[in-house]
């Protein structure tokens, strides 16, 4: 059952990721992106990770996306189909076709030295997923925590001095 | 839970599919969507490798990942309205007042 529901969710997660990047008009391939930020968020439920589905749905499909279909809709771009592709579209399908034969290959064949942890399913559910990445986050990673707001308050600058008309 | 190898397959086709987006759309927003679904090809394979070692390690990457990509794209979206204001195009093909 759960095989099957891994596969349903696979197909849908595949298709509209081509999808997204065959469509004509880009409001079309961003709501394409958004099921498949949704198929993910279904991973990571299966995957016995409740906070990391939440934050995907709340953080990707919600904020980022919606910054980015506001920036479409803002713009007002054209759907003209002769200026669609590039004419790198066979190169580019057989640079993509060799990264996925690399990329499966690196991904299953080199697990040589991980390091392992204590987390099962059983002490995930008893001490609860978020506690587990909460208290990771503030002790271990504390340092790349608090270097994350700093890129954080830089990005929210630069954007402003950006896309600002004149200085 | 499933197999292993089946979620990083999916992943690994994810990120094909976006590496290929990247390389032939012109669309400038087109692209940027398509390196976001690069990103979360990646955030699969760390979560499932995470949940396969029993490390936590991976998930906080995650964020740290996710914080990356909202940075970019604040400063991303920014860059593409600065451009439309001065070329009236989004197409990567007309940035080209840098080329000799």
């Amino acid at each position: 059952m759960e095989t099957l529901f891994f596969l349903i969710i696979s197909f849908v997660a595949i298709v509209s990721a081509i999808l997204v990047i065959t469509c004509k008009n880009p409001i079309n391939s961003a709501l394409s992106l958004i099921m498949t930020f949704f198929c993910l968020a279904t991973y990571y439920v299966m995957l016995d990770a409740p906070f990391v589905a939440a934050i995907q749905v709340m953080v990707y499909a919600g904020a980022i996306m919606v910054l980015i279909v506001f920036v479409i809709m803002l713009l007002n771009i054209r759907v003209d189909a002769t200026k669609k592709y590039t004419h790198k579209i066979v190169l580019g399908s057989i640079i993509g076709f060799f990264t996925l034969i690399n990329t499966v290959f690196l991904l299953l064949k080199s697990r040589v030295s991980l390091p392992t942890g204590p987390y099962n399913k059983e002490i995930i559910n008893q001490i609860g997923h978020t506690e587990i990445i909460g208290r990771e986050m503030l002790t271990t990673f504390l340092l790349p925590f608090e270097i994350t707001s700093i890129l954080l308050l830089v990005g929210i600058v630069g954007a402003v001095i950006v896309a600002k008309k004149k200085l | 839970m499933e197999n292993l190898n089946s979620y990083l397959i999916v992943s690994a086709i994810l990120f094909s599919i976006g590496t290929i987006g990247v390389l032939i759309r012109k669309n400038a927003i087109v692209m940027f969507m398509c390196i976001e679904l690069m990103l979360n090809a990646v955030n699969l394979t760390f979560v499932a490798l995470s949940r396969h070692l029993g490390n936590m390690d991976g998930q906080v990457f995650v964020f740290f990942i996710m914080v990356v990509a909202a940075a970019e794209a604040a400063v991303g979206l920014a860059l593409m309205i600065a451009f439309f204001n001065n070329k009236e195009s989004i197409d990567v093909e007309d940035v080209n007042i840098m080329k000799w």
